[in-house]
């Protein structure tokens, strides 16, 4: 019984995430219009979108190799599997313990490098600048990520995510100068990952600054749908990460009462709500940066992730 | 009775070596001795495994070989039958490769008498019981290998190779020889249990701790030790390249291990901060020397200094945790060590074979004349992807379990009490982490300009799938790859007893965990299951492929590429190799390596090409070894002049230094 429970809630999440994912990004979209005083497209134009996207054919290059057609199924498997492990209305989902916040960023990393290979695969020059763009944004942006990770393990003693999470939301947290670096570098970083402004600008096709977009370009009709919707579900990840971990209000932990559960659901979607309007905030105020001065903003983030270690490595031995 | 066995088929692959020079034609030399490495390996490994699983208690032979009072002895425990797979698993792959691979050979009379020979120089390092043997084996592997390396001799940059391999082979050696002098002290103690029984002072320990440090990592390739080696390795015939950098550099690990972790008595706590700065450089440079590359080999020839700096950062926290009696911790990081060391003979292997595929079908080790290989050689294009993905330490493959296991060690070290260590640790483990991330793009890299995109020559229009002898060996390394990858629980515990016998403690047991996961602490600390991982990725692509094949369009049409509008037919329009490294050459090499791009614009009416001159210099070489080399050259000059004396002044010379010596001995005593 307790299985079958564990397990529907555990379905119920990957559902959630892969369903709220495109409304997530909508949001963000509309908010963002809304800023610049523009009309913009309804919430749901992202479903619109990935439904007449698989209606349509794919337009495969002459050069594509199989793996060209295999990615967008691995990166969606990969992106999706991270996601729904992540604590979003409750922790202690059933399979949280098949990884830890070291391999979720790997799994995402997994994703990241077949995406890269796809972009060389047909041999057009925007794939490759994309892919070597990409290559050098994730070589800065995953030990950053990483030192973030270790930052929060050595607080909550643990890597789970579901622990870290059930300790942030306990009171022996107090207030830490390591969580408040690890907090900002978490979100430079997660900028970062999902192309937001200023690294990447997620809506441009202009060549020489898009990142993502030109990794992509040779993807067509439900290929494309699946890489969009993988891209979707990645920055809701991000934001449930950070959601989970320095927001935790909410989350229910194990008790199983339904008005917890849906306490749990409406906590969750209002955190998205506060996250996708700070996001769009943010990306209203701010300037992209030229390609080479994002080493120098995602350096900072590794500065800061590795300092905030630092000081929790220096402050054990007192 | 292993042991014996063991001993045997490394005697009867010494006895193959003959066979090579007498056998015609060469056709049937080559079946002859790679099929014959091939079973004696293989009974070799079932030796081993069944020692390693059955947990026997060390065997140990002594041999009337060698020094008259002496003797070889020879003894096989947990460590030494951990490194027996090693070398076999390597041994068994190159062997079935070669089978293949090796009637592509051009001068197979200069690599088939070595091959096996070289085996059996690996086999009696792991398995020599006293300072004689080990160094004597240890010299014989250098040599045969030297000899592999110099099987193309005729090409100016092998010579380089040979000599520089042999100049750092011997300064190894030396290193070696000194710090079993140390330990043997005056006494002579030369075999490894009176070693153990004698407990050598701090100071006496610390000396052969370096000095091993320096005689195995240079065979190993720690950065600034490693110059030769991506000279060397690629130099070498494919599958024995893959023999080099998958296996003999985990010889030189064992030796390392043996020494400091069992000979050199207790460690102090500063043997790990040496240890600890050296793999962390070693990690970052040997990656950022591979991202510039474009000759495959040599790519992954600086890939092998990366992984071995990855090696060392475990045994690094290992020493450290150990020092300070934390036993359970160190059992962690040193299984994580043994665990990588594993993981990269397999994959380094894989990929060795791979670029020796590549080789054979096109001729060219240069990416930038490849491309497109995934259309004409589909196989070897697939298992080199996975050899790819494991070096990456992508989920769920090998490569990403050890690391993840390193990460978890480095996450234990908080509790250490020394100040210099609390602040050096969390740099290693920003730089795993950087080299991790950074590895990633250099096979994107490698993969992408060799097997993606669209051939770049007529030799890559032209290659053809490779023979079924090598796909293979490539699909058993890249079917073993996932093994160890979805079920690491088993190669742990299998580690377990050699952990027990050199740190005294071991990680708990994992075969017998809920769905093979592995737990390397509590449950509630951290937790991973590559098992689940892969069929989760399984289950739900295949769901979204089938969803969408199901309920949305499956049709498909081909046309030219997109490109924005102008796709150019030219592939030489396509990203290259160096073109895929420029942002990560300006952001990391502008420091480490002075990189310098230099353009040149023709000006308007001027027919000439515009041309992108990219300079490197290697730091190490420029002020390290070439002031050495000069020092070396000029010193050489000037006692150049000792070879025309006349015989007066020359027996004034002998009876000089007799005087200066008896003095210096009367000082002494």
């Amino acid at each position: 019984m307790v299985l079958i429970r564990d397990l529907t809630i555990q379905g119920v999440q990957m559902l959630l995430v892969v369903l709220l994912a495109p409304l997530f990004t909508g949001f963000v979209r509309k908010v963002k219009a809304r800023l610049l005083r523009r009309q913009g497209p309804p919430v749901i134009q992202p479903y619109r979108d990935l439904i007449r996207l698989t209606r349509k054919d794919v337009v495969l290059a002459e050069s594509a190799s199989w793996l060209f057609r295999v990615v967008p199924y691995l990166v969606f498997a990969a992106t999706w599997v991270a996601a729904s492990l992540v604590p979003t209305f409750r922790t202690g989902l059933l399979f949280s313990w098949s990884a830890d916040l070291i391999a979720i960023i790997a799994l995402l990393g997994g994703a990241r490098f077949f995406l890269a290979l796809a972009g060389l695969d047909v041999g057009a020059s925007f794939g490759g600048i994309g892919s070597s763009r990409e290559m050098m944004i994730a070589s800065l942006a995953e030990p950053a990520m990483i030192m973030i990770v270790f930052t929060l393990a050595l607080i909550a003693g643990s890597t789970q995510l579901s622990s870290i999470a059930a300790f942030m939301s306990s009171s022996g947290v107090g207030l830490r100068v390591s969580l408040a670096l690890a907090l900002v570098a978490l979100v430079m970083v997660a900028i970062a990952e999902n192309g937001r402004i200023p690294i990447d600008n997620p809506a441009t096709h202009l060549e020489l600054t898009m990142v993502h977009e030109a990794m992509v370009l040779e993807y067509s009709g439900r290929h494309l749908a699946l890489i969009e919707l993988a891209a979707s579900l990645k920055l809701i990840l991000y934001a449930s990460v950070i959601a989970c971990l320095f927001a935790p209000w909410g989350i229910e932990s194990s008790g199983a009462s339904k008005p917890a559960l849906f306490i749990g659901v409406a906590a969750y979607v209002g955190k998205l709500a506060i996250a996708g309007f700070l996001l769009a905030l943010f990306e209203t105020a701010v300037a992209k940066m030229r390609v080479f001065r994002v080493p120098e903003f995602l350096g900072a983030a590794l500065m800061l992730g590795l300092l905030a270690t630092l000081l929790l490595f220096v402050s054990r031995g007192l | 009775m292993t042991l014996a066995v063991i001993l045997i088929c490394a005697a009867f692959l010494l006895a193959l070596a003959p066979f090579a020079l007498v056998t015609r034609p060469v056709q049937v030399a080559s079946r002859l001795i790679y099929g014959a490495s091939l079973a004696v390996s293989v009974a070799s490994l079932a030796a081993s495994l069944a020692h390693l699983l059955a947990a026997a208690p060390a065997e140990t032979i002594a041999l009337p070989l060698g020094i008259p009072w002496l003797g070889a002895h020879f003894r096989l425990d947990a460590l030494s039958g951990f490194f027996l797979i090693v070398v076999d698993l390597g041994a068994i792959g190159a062997s079935l490769f070669a089978l293949g691979h090796g009637l592509h050979e051009t001068a197979p009379e200069r690599v088939l008498p070595f091959y096996p020979a070289f085996l059996t120089g690996m086999t009696c390092v792991v398995l020599a019981d006293d300072a004689f043997t080990f160094l004597l084996s240890w010299e014989f592997m250098s040599l045969t290998s030297w000899a592999l390396v110099m099987a193309h001799h005729r090409v100016p940059e092998n010579v380089r190779a040979g000599f520089i391999y042999l100049v750092m082979a011997s300064f190894g050696t030396l290193c070696l020889l000194l710090g079993f002098g140390l330990l043997a002290g005056s006494d002579g103690h030369y075999t490894f249990a009176q070693m153990r029984a004698a407990h050598p002072s701090a100071a006496v320990g610390a000396m052969a701790m370096l000095l091993v440090l320096f005689g195995a990592g240079s065979k190993a390739g720690i950065v600034p030790l490693h110059v030769w080696l991506p000279l060397a390795h690629p130099a070498a015939p494919s599958h024995v390249s893959a023999l080099m950098s998958g296996v003999m550099t985990k010889v030189a690990v064992y030796g390392f291990i043996r020494i400091v972790f069992e000979l050199a008595g207790g460690p102090a706590w500063w043997w790990s901060i040496v240890v600890l700065t050296l793999a962390g450089v070693t990690t970052v440079m040997g990656v950022l020397y591979a991202l510039m590359q474009h000759d495959l080999k040599r790519l992954l020839a600086y890939h092998t200094v990366e992984n071995i700096g990855i090696v060392f950062i475990g045994l690094g926290l290992a020493l450290a945790f150990k020092a300070y009696d934390m036993s359970f911790a160190a059992a962690l990081a040193f299984t994580a060590a043994l665990l990588h060391v594993l993981n990269h003979s397999l994959f380094k292997s894989l990929l060795f074979f791979g670029s020796g595929a590549v080789l054979a079908a096109t001729g060219e080790r240069d990416m930038e004349h490849l491309g497109g290989l995934i259309h004409r050689m589909p196989q070897t294009a697939f298992v080199f992807l996975v050899g790819c993905v494991a070096i990456s330490a992508l989920p769920p493959l090998n490569g990403f379990v050890s690391e993840w296991l390193t990460f978890q060690a480095i996450l234990l070290s908080p509790q250490l009490p020394s100040w210099g260590l609390k602040l050096l640790v969390p740099a290693v483990g920003a730089l795993l982490a950087l080299s991790a991330a950074l590895a990633a793009a250099c096979f994107v890299k490698a993969y992408g300009v060799t097997f993606l995109g669209r051939p770049r020559t007529q030799a890559a229009k032209a290659a053809v799938e490779a023979d079924s002898f090598s796909l293979a060996a490539m699909m058993l390394l890249a079917a073993l790859c996932l093994v160890a990858g979805i079920l690491p629980g088993l190669f742990i515990d299998a580690i377990a007893p050699a952990s027990s016998a050199l740190i005294g403690a071991r990680m708990p047991a994992q075969s017998g965990l809920q769905w093979l996961s592995i737990i390397p602490i509590a449950a509630s600390r951290s937790s991973y299951d590559g098992l689940l991982l892969f069929l989760f990725m399984i289950i739900s692509g295949t769901l979204a492929a089938s969803a969408i094949h199901r309920f949305a369009s499956d049709r498909l049409r081909r046309a030219p590429a997109w490109d924005c509008g102008y796709p150019d037919p030219n592939p030489a329009t396509q990203y290259s190799a160096m073109s895929f490294a420029q942002p990560i050459r300006r952001v990391f090499g502008s420091v480490v390596f002075q990189a310098r791009e230099v353009a040149g614009m023709p000006p308007p009416g001027d027919t000439r090409p515009a041309w992108l001159k990219v300079e490197l210099r290697d730091l190490i070489w420029d002020y390290l070894y070439a002031p050495l080399a000069a020092t070396v050259g000029s010193a050489a000059e000037r006692l150049n002049r000792l070879q025309f004396l006349t015989i007066r002044q020359f027996l004034t010379l002998v009876f000089g230094a007799l005087v200066i010596l008896l003095m210096v001995l009367a000082v002494w005593s």
